[in-house]
């Protein structure tokens, strides 16, 4: 914010100063600018390689649909409760007095019926992670079209799409999500992201509204317009490229936010349904445990603190990697 | 103005209508409401299931049972002329009477934890913008990031077993071993060491201050049995006073003339005498006498403000009401720490209470109670107020940042202000606005965000409400809790809209 110019005057008048000096300037695209911006940003790309270490973790172990994982127990079977249930893994090396590194039998331990902890761990990660995702999609999409149409159209349109932004707006989030997910929380993961994902949209939607609003008035739109150009063209050719940065952040933050909806959903028994589990739904079973099995309570909790703060990270490093005015320039 | 207000109010109910039509088909569909009795084999089964469906009215379809619950609701409207009637719950309660209930838990736990959400981090927004990219804002960016990450149930969990349980456990025996003590002196100087950055032999002097003073506190704090039996003292509370003081002097006036800081000083001198000479006022008030001494406090700050004020009669008016009123909380808090001893022995020494808004038939003095309802919203509160804490340090910094480059803080700064002015007059007060909205949105946020909250530590609050009602499928409950959380968001919309056209009279309202 310390620099006066205008990010889109900056290669230009860099290159102009370059050349003065001689130095070698490379031209570089938009594109390239953002990657480069974001790859530079530490805690983002500590976010996502975190997140993407979690992803790999989760889909590798255990497998998914009829994909085999490594991990050679699954979430279902009951077995015998060895040692109470306490994990096995071990992270301190022996000469440090501990017990060596190894993962044991059961990593991080059984729970009152025996089944492996790690495995139904990483069940609920994925479960998460696809809840979160479908919700963040679907909830970015209905947002966009529902902000640009209006946006753009103005008029009646406007009022009516509007209107009914704020008619959603005036259900918490929380309780909406609650009573649909009191209904469909037993149909699958799948249809639960969907329902939620139905009614997430409504910040987006203002946000998309907004930046249309001052977005077609510019020359470059009422040009295309001039030329003949459909409506649908010119909002997905045109303008929606121009605003792709406020979306990509605006989803990124969605599917964080959707991580911790859906564990507050599970934690009160309106979310994933019995027998398929997920990261709230683990605590929300195991939070009477804490004082004598801690570990069942430990695990899931900082997967969901790991994950949500990666996705964080990774959407804070996407702001300023597409808005630099808004934080500390990093190129 | 007007205009705009009352198409507001317009919009706005009709905005409120249309969400419970939405709201009511959504809990209507979403379960079976008879589902417990049709499983049930109690020999009069079905005439339990007639019962509800009458009580209910299920054998009208959803959409025309709304307007039978709307022309109840819309009594409500019109208060004391036409009755208001919210319908039955599954069990035939009436809902206006459960709500009352729940309403009033809910607002106890709610509002002193998002005003001290407010406080705390518009605070910290602050500091942080003022001291860009200095360990202090990079250590409160990344703790808003993880308090945003947290899932507040999570947290909550842990609190009631570390806040409460281990600590009782503790208060038993509540000394701490030196060792402990030197461990959290080094978190201490390291802390301190972060926020009061500089060269290295400051950095050096800020870490053993801060480690000797804490450890050394903690030393003295177990030695002398302090947990056992805490309190503030009059050492604590004159220091403290004289303190608040000079930091409310320093944010309104400056020290520049020595008005203000006498009004201040004076009105923190009469708080302690108070502390004296109010003993046996104090010993046993009733909430009246409190709320008076309150009022008799601002009208005494204001009083002393005028007096020495001076040409600055204004700050010195509000410093002397801030001391005022900090170095009377200040007394408050001591005396309810007072009651700590006698409370804990009535309690069975399980002072940190983790279920329920107070202790159940627990009769005593008012410091008895006061310490009973505080140990009760201590963990609930610091569990809200982590969450939303987050938000406001994050959105005041960015506001505050964007504020502190525009061109008229350059102009203050040229044409020599000094740098309280700048800050306090044109920078805070601009970025407010933004805030604002803000806080209308935290506001109405709040009641349904305790949900999870009042879940975890067994409030009987509108949040509890809202889940059992919807798991039992029981819509009447459910529909008045949304009547409350969705008045809510509409109205603070509105307020915030306002204000927002108030504090920036760049904005027209049309």
């Amino acid at each position: 914010m310390s620099d006066p110019t205008t990010p889109g005057s900056i290669p230009a008048a860099a290159a102009v100063a370059g050349d003065a000096q001689g130095m070698n300037v490379v031209a570089r695209t938009q594109a390239q600018m953002v990657r480069r911006r974001f790859f530079r940003h530490r805690a983002a790309m500590a976010g996502l390689i975190t997140l993407l270490l979690i992803v790999v973790l989760a889909f590798s172990s255990i497998g998914f649909a009829s994909v085999p994982g490594w991990w050679d127990k699954d979430y279902f079977s009951i077995a015998t409760v060895e040692n109470r249930g306490r994990p096995t893994l071990s992270v301190i090396p022996t000469w440090l007095g501990g017990d060596g590194m190894h993962l044991g039998e059961h990593p991080f331990g059984q729970d009152n019926v025996g089944k492996d902890y790690f495995a139904l761990t990483m069940r609920g990660v994925q479960q998460s992670l696809t809840i979160a995702f479908i919700v963040g999609l679907v909830g970015t999409v209905i947002g966009t079209m529902i902000g640009a149409t209006a946006g753009y159209f103005r008029g009646r349109v406007e009022a009516v799409l509007m209107r009914f932004t704020d008619v959603m707006i005036t259900i918490p989030l929380l309780v909406v999500a609650a009573v649909l997910g009191r209904r469909y929380g037993s149909s699958g993961i799948v249809v639960l992201g969907l329902v939620i994902g139905l009614v997430t949209w409504t910040g987006l939607a203002r946000l998309v509204r907004g930046e249309f609003l001052s977005l077609r008035e510019k020359e470059f739109v009422e040009a295309a317009r001039a030329a003949g150009t459909s409506a649908r063209r010119i909002i997905v050719k045109h303008m929606l490229p121009n605003i792709v940065g406020v979306i990509i952040v605006a989803a990124t933050l969605a599917v964080a936010a959707a991580i911790l909806l859906e564990a507050a959903l599970s934690f009160l028994g309106f979310g994933v349904q019995d027998p398929d589990t997920s990261l709230g739904k683990l605590i929300s079973t195991y939070q009477t445990a804490f004082s004598t099995r801690p570990w069942l309570f430990w695990f899931p909790g900082v997967f969901i603190i790991a994950i949500a703060l990666s996705v964080n990270f990774i959407g804070d490093g996407l702001r300023d990697a597409f808005d630099p005015r808004q934080n500390r320039v990093r190129d | 103005m007007l205009v705009f207000i009352v198409r507001r109010v317009i919009i706005s109910f009709f905005i409120l209508l249309a969400a419970t039509f939405v709201m009511y088909l959504l809990v209507a569909n979403s379960g079976n409401p008879l589902q417990d009795l049709q499983e049930s084999r109690a020999p009069n089964r079905e005439a339990q299931i007639e019962a509800r469906i009458r009580l209910l009215n299920l054998d009208t379809p959803a959409p025309l049972r709304y307007f039978i619950w709307l022309r109840g609701a819309a009594g409500c409207l019109v208060p004391f002329a036409l009755e208001c009637d919210l319908g039955q719950s599954i069990q035939g309660q009436d809902v206006t009477a459960l709500l009352s209930v729940a309403f009033s838990q809910t607002l106890q736990l709610v509002i002193a934890a998002t005003v001290l959400a407010m406080v705390l981090g518009i605070t910290v927004g602050i500091v942080t913008a003022l001291r860009q990219y200095s360990g202090l804002d990079y250590t409160v960016t990344f703790s808003a990031f993880l308090f945003f990450s947290l899932p507040i149930f999570w947290v909550a969990v842990l609190l009631k077993e570390y806040g409460a349980i281990r600590f009782n456990d503790w208060l038993a025996d509540p000394t701490i071993p030196i060792g402990v003590a030197v461990v959290l002196g080094t978190i201490s100087g390291l802390f301190w060491m972060i926020v009061i950055a500089g060269d290295r032999t400051r950095r050096v002097t800020t870490f053993a201050a801060a480690f000797v003073a804490s450890a050394g506190a903690l030393w003295l704090l177990s030695e002398t049995q302090w947990f056992a039996d805490p309190g503030l003292g009059i050492v604590v509370i004159t220091v403290t006073a004289v303190g608040l003081a000079f930091l409310t002097t320093a944010v309104v006036a400056g020290f520049t003339y020595r008005n203000v800081l006498y009004a201040a000083l004076a009105a923190a001198g009469i708080g302690i005498v108070c502390h004296f000479a109010l003993d046996s006022v104090l010993d046993d008030p009733s909430g009246l006498t409190i709320v008076l001494l309150a009022l008799v406090t601002v009208a005494v700050g204001m009083g002393l403000g005028y007096g020495l004020g001076g040409l600055q009669r204004r700050q010195a008016i509000q410093a002397a009401v801030l001391t005022g009123l900090g170095t009377g909380g200040l007394l408050f808090v001591d005396r309810l720490l007072g009651a700590w001893d006698s409370y804990s022995d009535r309690v069975g020494g399980r002072v940190i209470a983790t279920i329920g808004a107070r202790t159940p038939n627990f009769q005593g003095t008012f410091w008895e109670e006061g310490l009973d309802r505080a140990t009760h919203l201590l963990l609930p509160t610091i569990a809200i107020v982590l969450i939303s804490f987050a938000t406001y340090t994050r959105y005041t910094r960015s506001s505050m940042l964007e504020v502190l480059n525009q061109d008229y803080v350059r102009t203050a700064r040229s044409k020599g202000l000094a740098e309280r002015g700048v800050v306090v007059k044109h920078a805070f007060r601009n970025a407010m606005i933004p805030i604002t909205t803000l806080m209308a949105f935290d506001f109405a946020g709040v009641l349904s965000g305790a949900v999870i909250t009042e879940r975890v530590f067994g409030w009987t609050g509108l949040g509890t409400l809202f889940v059992t009602s919807l798991a039992r499928v029981d819509p009447n409950p459910v529909m008045g809790f949304f009547l409350i959380a969705g008045t809510a968001v509409v109205v603070f919309n509105m307020l915030a809209d306002i204000g927002y056209a108030f504090l920036d009279p760049r904005i027209r309202l049309s």
